[in-house]
C-alpha cells in the first residue's frame, strides 16, 4: 500500500489578534466594527494543520493538499498573499460573509459540500485537517460536522502529532486534560484531525511556493461560489464587550525583598 | 416550548462519573428546577453500576455499558451517545466539557438532527410569551466578546466550558438504571494510552489555586549584557516545587524552542496560555517577565486575582489587565519569593506546602504513562 494522502485543510480567516475588537449590530445581526477593514490573518490552528499537512504531503509523493476556505473573496486574496508564500496547496474558496457569528452548522454544510464536489478527491486517501477551534466563532464543531456529514467516524481533536506508518495506520497525539496526550492508532483515512498547535514552527515566507500557488489560487478566487448561510434558528440578545479593565495598581521603588515578602503574602491568602 | 432534559455522562477510569459529568448534573438539575421539566441522567460506562451509584433525586437513569467504552474514542463514543439520546427524546441536552465528549458532542447532535452550541458559561430561564425561554451565554473571539443567544430549534445540545458549575455530589438514595443497548460500529482507532511529554511533566496542573505565567522576559539579554536562561528555569522550579502551582506561558517564550533562541526545556506548546493557547481557571495568576499583550491575555479570562511582574511600567498588565504590578527585576523577586517559600515550608508554615509530587516526578521522571 502506497502513503499517498489527500488532505483537505479547512481554515478560515480571524482578524489580526492585536486589532481592537469592536461588536456592533447590524440589519444581518452581529457583526465587528469595521471588520471588512481589519487585517485578516489565517485562523491559527487551521494554519497549524496546514503547515502540518504540506510537511505530510512532501513526505509522501503523490499526494495532494487542499485548503477549503470559507470567506470573502477580498478577504481571503488578501490573506492568500501571504499564506501562498509558506505551503503548497490548492485553494477551494467559498465566497460568504465574514465573521464568527455565522452559525457554525450552516458553515459545516457549505465546507462539506465542497469538500464533496472536489474532483480526484480519494476517500481512501482522505485526512480532513483543520484547527480545533477557530479564533473568531471558536465553538469547535465545524470539523466534526463535515466528518459527520462525509460519514468519517474516526476523528481526533487537539491533534499535535500525527505519525504514518508504511501500512497507512497512523498514531496520533491528542491533547486531554492535565497537559496530557491521548494516543490512539487509527487503521488509516478517512479521518478527521483537528489540530492544536502542532511540532512545527511556521514555515517563512518563500516567493517561488508563492508564485506557483498564485497562479490557481487567482482563477479559483474568480470562480468562488457564493454560499449564504442559515441561521439554523439562532437568535443574539446581546453582544457586548466583557467587563475586563482592572483599577490596577502599579507598586515601583520597592526593594526584591519587599515585593517578594507582599506576593507570598498574597500567594497564602485565601 | 414542553422541554425536557438529558444530560450526557460519563465514567472515568475509575468507574465513578467523571468530574466534567458532575458538573454537567449540576447544571442539568438546575435547568430542571428552572424551566419545570423533567431531568434524565444519561450514562455511559464499562460497568454502570459504580458510575450511577450515586442518588440523581428524581431523575430518570439511562446507562449504556459496554468494553469499548473503556476508550475515550470517537466512533464508540458517538454511538453510545446517540443511543441514550434517542432513549430519552429530550429537548435539551446538556454536556460537560471534558476532552473525551467534547470530541463527540457536535458529531452526536448532527446524528439526531439537532444543533449545538459550546463553551457555555450560564444558562439562564426567562419568562417569555408562551412560557420560560432558555438563553445561554458564551464568548466569541477567544473571550474577546461575550453574547447570550438562544435557539428555536430542537434538540439543542449545550457543551458548558469545565468549573462553570459545582460538581454534583449525590441527592437521595439510589434509583432504578434503565439499561439502554448500544450497537456499536466496526472500530477502526485503539487508544494506547496517555503520554505526558517528558519536559512539562507535572507542570500544568489544572487543580491548582495558583497560575504562575513565564514569559519571554526570562531567557532575554538582561541588565548586564548576557541572558541566564538556567538561572531562569531553576528560579521557575523552584517557584512550582514550593507552591503546586501550574506552569503556563506566553507564544514568545515557547516558540523560541523552534526559533533557535535560549530555552527553557521544561516549557513546551501545551503551557502556552492564550488566543492560541489555553484559558486555564485557576484563582490566582502571577505573570513574570511577560509583557501582557491582548492575545495573550484573553487565555487570562478566568483567573480573577492577577498579579505581575515585569521591568516595564507601560506592559499591558498596567494597562488594566492585572490587579497589582510589580515593576521590578523578576529574576530579582523570584529569588526572593523562592527563599521565603522555602522557609515558610521549612517552618512547616501553612503559607504554601512544598510539592511533594512534582519533586517525585523530578526524581522518578515518570515521563510515558502509556
Ligand atoms: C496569531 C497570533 C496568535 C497569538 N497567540 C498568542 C497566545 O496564545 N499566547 C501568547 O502569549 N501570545 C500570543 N501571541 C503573541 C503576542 O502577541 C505577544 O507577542 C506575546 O504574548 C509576547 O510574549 P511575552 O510578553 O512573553 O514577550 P515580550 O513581548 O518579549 O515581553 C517580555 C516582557 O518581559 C519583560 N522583562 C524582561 N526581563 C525582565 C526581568 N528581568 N524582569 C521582569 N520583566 C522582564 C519585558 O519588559 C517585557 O515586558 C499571538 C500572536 C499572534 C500574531
Amino acid at each position: 500500500m502506497t502513503n499517498e494522502l489527500h488532505i483537505v485543510v479547512c481554515a478560515g480567516i480571524a482578524p489580526d489578534p492585536l486589532q481592537t475588537l469592536e461588536p456592533v449590530t447590524g440589519a444581518t445581526g452581529p457583526g465587528l466594527k469595521n471588520e471588512m477593514m481589519l487585517p485578516a490573518i489565517l485562523d491559527p490552528w487551521a494554519a497549524s494543520a496546514l503547515f502540518e499537512a504540506a510537511n505530510l504531503a512532501s513526505r509522501f509523493p503523490g499526494s495532494k493538499v487542499w485548503l477549503v476556505s470559507l470567506g470573502p473573496k477580498a478577504k481571503l486574496q488578501q490573506v492568500m498573499m501571504t499564506v501562498a508564500q509558506k505551503a503548497i496547496f490548492e485553494l477551494v474558496p467559498i465566497d460568504a460573509p465574514i465573521g464568527g457569528f455565522a452559525d457554525a452548522h450552516a458553515t459545516a454544510g457549505a465546507l462539506a459540500d465542497a469538500i464533496a464536489a472536489l474532483p480526484g478527491l480519494d476517500r481512501e486517501k482522505l485526512l480532513i485537517f483543520g484547527g480545533w477551534e477557530s479564533a473568531t466563532r471558536g465553538a469547535g464543531v465545524t470539523l466534526q460536522l463535515v466528518g459527520e456529514r462525509l460519514g468519517i467516524t474516526d476523528q481526533f481533536q487537539g491533534v499535535d502529532q500525527i505519525d504514518l506508518h508504511d501500512d497507512g495506520s497512523f498514531e496520533v497525539l491528542e491533547r486531554v486534560e492535565g497537559g496530557k496526550h491521548q494516543v490512539s492508532r487509527c487503521i488509516g483515512a478517512p479521518a478527521v484531525l483537528g489540530w492544536a498547535t502542532g511540532n512545527l514552527a511556521e514555515p517563512r515566507n518563500n516567493p517561488q511556493t508563492g508564485m506557483a500557488n498564485m497562479r490557481t489560487i487567482m482563477p479559483a478566487l474568480q470562480k468562488a461560489k457564493l454560499a449564504t448561510l442559515t441561521a439554523n434558528g439562532l437568535h443574539y440578545s446581546s453582544v457586548s464587550l466583557p467587563k475586563q479593565q482592572r483599577t490596577t495598581r502599579v507598586v515601583k521603588d520597592r526593594s526584591p525583598d519587599e515585593i517578594a515578602a507582599e506576593i507570598v503574602a498574597w500567594i497564602g491568602a485565601n | 416550548m414542553v422541554e425536557s432534559i438529558l444530560v450526557l455522562t460519563h465514567a472515568d477510569e475509575n468507574g465513578m462519573l467523571s468530574q466534567a459529568s458532575l458538573e454537567g448534573v449540576t447544571a442539568g438539575k438546575d435547568l430542571s428546577v428552572g424551566l419545570g421539566a423533567p431531568l434524565v441522567i444519561g450514562v455511559v460506562a464499562v460497568n454502570g453500576s459504580l458510575a450511577t451509584s450515586l442518588g440523581f433525586g428524581n431523575a430518570r437513569v439511562l446507562c449504556v455499558a459496554d468494553e469499548a467504552l473503556a476508550q475515550s474514542r470517537y466512533a464508540s463514543d458517538a454511538a453510545a451517545c446517540e443511543a441514550l439520546c434517542r432513549a430519552a427524546h429530550a429537548s435539551i441536552v446538556i454536556v460537560a466539557a471534558g476532552s473525551r465528549f467534547t470530541r463527540v458532542a457536535a458529531g452526536v447532535a448532527f446524528r439526531l438532527g439537532g444543533l449545538i452550541d459550546t463553551h457555555i458559561t450560564s444558562i439562564n430561564v426567562s419568562a417569555s410569551g408562551e412560557g420560560r425561554s432558555i438563553e445561554v451565554t458564551r464568548s466569541f473571539y477567544r473571550q474577546r466578546i461575550e453574547a447570550v443567544l438562544s435557539r428555536d430549534a430542537r434538540p439543542w445540545f449545550l457543551l458548558i466550558d469545565a468549573g462553570t458549575h459545582a460538581a454534583f455530589t449525590g441527592d437521595g438514595p439510589v434509583g432504578e438504571v434503565e439499561d439502554v443497548p448500544v450497537e456499536l460500529p466496526s472500530l477502526r482507532t485503539q487508544v494506547l494510552g496517555l503520554r505526558a511529554p517528558q519536559q512539562n511533566a507535572l507542570t500544568i496542573r489544572p487543580e491548582a489555586k495558583l497560575l504562575l505565567v513565564a514569559g519571554a522576559g526570562w531567557t532575554k539579554k538582561q541588565a548586564d549584557g548576557q541572558t541566564h536562561a538556567a538561572e531562569a528555569g531553576d528560579l521557575i522550579l523552584g517557584f512550582l516545587r514550593n507552591t503546586g502551582a501550574s506552569l503556563g506561558s506566553s507564544k514568545s517564550l515557547v516558540d523560541q524552542g523552534g526559533d533557535g533562541g535560549p530555552v527553557l526545556p521544561f516549557l513546551t506548546h501545551m503551557n502556552q496560555i492564550g488566543q492560541t493557547g489555553s484559558m486555564p481557571r485557576h484563582a490566582k495568576g502571577l505573570s513574570t517577565c511577560c509583557h501582557g499583550e491582548e492575545p495573550h491575555v484573553v487565555g487570562w479570562r478566568f483567573i480573577a486575582d492577577r498579579r505581575a511582574i515585569s521591568l516595564d511600567p507601560n506592559c499591558g498588565w498596567a494597562r488594566g489587565k492585572a490587579d497589582v504590578v510589580y515593576v521590578a527585576d523578576a529574576f530579582k523577586v523570584m529569588a526572593k519569593v523562592n527563599e521565603k517559600l522555602a522557609a515558610a515550608n521549612e517552618a512547616n508554615s501553612a503559607v504554601a506546602a512544598p510539592d511533594r509530587d512534582f519533586q517525585r516526578s523530578q526524581e522518578v521522571d515518570a515521563a510515558v504513562l502509556v
